[in-house]
């Protein structure tokens, strides 16, 4: 059988293997896992067992429960004074991820390019070249992670249709500050470049206020906004994300989600009600205790000759390992070989990740001890 | 509640250096803080959570939560009495509750004979002690937040974006 050539040419690349390197391994020690430690707070599991004691066990409306995209829209007012019409622009997905795929699939034409950041979360590109664009890759690396209107004037044409926005940053954890974004928002108006903000870190942001895309001037007609309950509310198993934008993007997507998944499964969107009913203390708890375990492991990271800049969200740090001399391939795996402990390298996240590797603080502190602990036996040994 | 107080009543052993790092302050500054609070009364001791349940050579210990009616004194109110109970070393907690009884009290003994003695022979006989409800205890599922059980094994994949 003849595969497709766009999945044909789609990378496994090396870090598959290392992947199932890692998962061959017993014992090891994992600061390389993109999702909470936590558990989904009780009383969210609690509201998903009840409503399968009460029967619901059907489809929803495509769009998703009513009752959920009216929580989401009294979210996001309280939250950052936004309003979107629950019956029109918002749509509730499998997560964040197939939500990105369904705007990529409604907006491109063959040829439309999309810019994405990197280093970035795996799946931009991939989905991107699936919906037939082109996506343009943007090496953020000596701009301390993030794009200026004047990095990006040197990669957009008459071609670039849209730029995936996330922040906080996976991997980097770095985010931005609002003034930042008002620069971006203004050259993204300017150009008519549509802004794909990926916000599912946007609860886990430490230093400063979170600014949701959106509610930049001029900015709501100009954006897709995207986020979930994964990462927040400790439910990436649930696999509830949501999307907002204007109701005729809104509407497209629409049209792809109903052929291809018709609805998210309900016992998850029954339970994701609950959560935006009925969290914001776990919620709170949890932010409070990966923002303890950064400022530990930044500290240490830096003690140890790691140098990192502080990230200012998600759950994840990205120190500099240029010092070892070692690519971020062979430092992962000898770390994983010599020390049983996994990290994912840097290129991972685009090839402007080599020299780098991310580690994920969403552990047990114990757990972080002892990986700092091996780490630095690691690092002693190759002085 | 202070973030030094929220990290100690979780992990009791958290170190100062530990607790300096994770809040930005300096391990000096942490140091005084929590001798302030230890001198202030704040935090009262520091103890391990046991799960008596998984101990082999266990004495076996009985448990009794006793509700108990009293007639309150003039002047001082319930608190004399309830110094003459929980001043008894088999009384591991005593509260004043509202409701239909006054003061719950729990005890702690070797086996049934020695908790019901001790109801009998101390606790019901005291003056202003009008009368008792002993509830013996038969399994612990949570203490203080902890829910006593194995810990659950990482269900998460080892490696994920």
């Amino acid at each position: 059988m003849q595969i497709s050539r766009i999945v044909e040419k789609m990378q496994p690349s090396g870090i598959r293997a290392f992947f199932d390197l890692v998962l061959g391994m017993k014992e090891v020690i994992s600061l390389g896992v993109g999702e909470p430690d936590f558990v989904t707070p009780w009383q969210i599991r609690e509201a998903g067992i009840y409503s399968l004691e009460q029967g619901f066990t059907s489809y929803t409306s495509n769009k998703g429960l009513y009752k959920l995209r009216l929580g989401i829209h009294r979210y996001l007012k309280n939250k950052y004074a936004l309003d979107y019409c629950p019956d029109e622009e918002i749509l509730i997905t499998v997560g964040v991820s197939e939500g990105l795929d369904l705007l990529l699939r409604a907006i491109i034409n063959p040829g439309d390019k999309i810019l994405i950041p990197q280093p970035s979360y795996v799946s931009y590109g991939p989905v991107t070249e699936l919906a037939r664009g082109v996506p343009v890759y943007i090496d953020t690396s000596k701009d301390g992670f993030k794009i200026t209107p004047k990095l990006l004037e040197k990669y957009i044409d008459k071609k670039t249709k849209g730029i995936v926005l996330n922040y906080p940053i996976n991997p980097t954890g770095v985010s931005y500050r609002c003034k930042e974004l008002v620069d971006i928002n203004k050259y993204l108006l300017k150009h008519k470049i549509l802004c794909i903000s990926d916000e599912v870190y946007g609860d886990l942001t430490y230093d400063f206020m979170h600014t949701a895309f959106p509610t930049l001037t001029g900015a709501k007609k100009n954006t897709v906004y995207f986020n979930g309950f994964s990462k927040s509310h400790a439910m990436t198993g649930w696999r509830v994300g949501f999307a907002c934008g204007p109701k005729e993007i809104i509407a497209a997507m629409t049209k792809i989600h109903q052929y291809t998944i018709m609805c998210v499964p309900i016992t998850s969107q029954m339970a994701a009600a609950e959560a935006l009913v009925n969290s914001k203390r776990s919620v709170e708890q949890m932010k409070r205790e990966y923002n303890r375990r950064r400022l530990f492991m930044v500290a240490e990271l830096n003690a140890l000759g790691l140098k990192c800049s502080r990230p200012q969200g998600a759950f994840y740090i990205f120190p500099s390992i240029k010092c070892t001399g070692l690519s971020s391939m062979d430092f992962s795996r000898k770390l994983l070989e010599e020390e049983k402990v996994a990290v994912v390298p840097g290129t991972a996240f685009g090839s402007c990740g080599e020299g780098y590797i991310r580690i994920s603080y969403a552990s047990s502190f114990d757990s972080l001890k002892e990986a700092l602990v091996r780490l630095k036996r690691f690092l002693e040994k190759r002085k | 509640m202070d973030e030094i107080l929220e990290i100690l009543e979780k992990d009791g052993r958290a170190s100062v250096e530990d607790i300096a790092k994770m809040i930005r302050k300096k391990p000096d500054e942490v140091k005084k803080t929590i001798k302030r609070y230890e001198k202030e009364g704040a935090i009262l001791k520091y103890k391990a959570v046991i799960n008596k349940d998984l101990i082999k050579d266990n004495e076996s210990e009985v448990r009794a939560l006793i509700e108990v009616n009293i007639i309150p004194q003039k002047d001082l109110g319930f608190d004399k009495i309830a110094e003459r109970i929980y001043s008894f070393p088999e009384v591991t907690s005593c509260y004043l509750i509202s409701g239909t009884y006054d003061l719950l009290v729990v005890v702690e003994g070797k086996n049934l004979h020695t908790v019901s003695n001790f109801v009998a022979e101390k606790l019901s006989c005291l003056e202003n002690v009008r009368g008792t409800a002993t509830h013996f205890l038969l399994k612990k599922y949570k203490e203080d937040g902890v829910i006593l059980k194995h810990k659950s094994e990482n269900k998460r994949i080892a490696i994920s974006y």
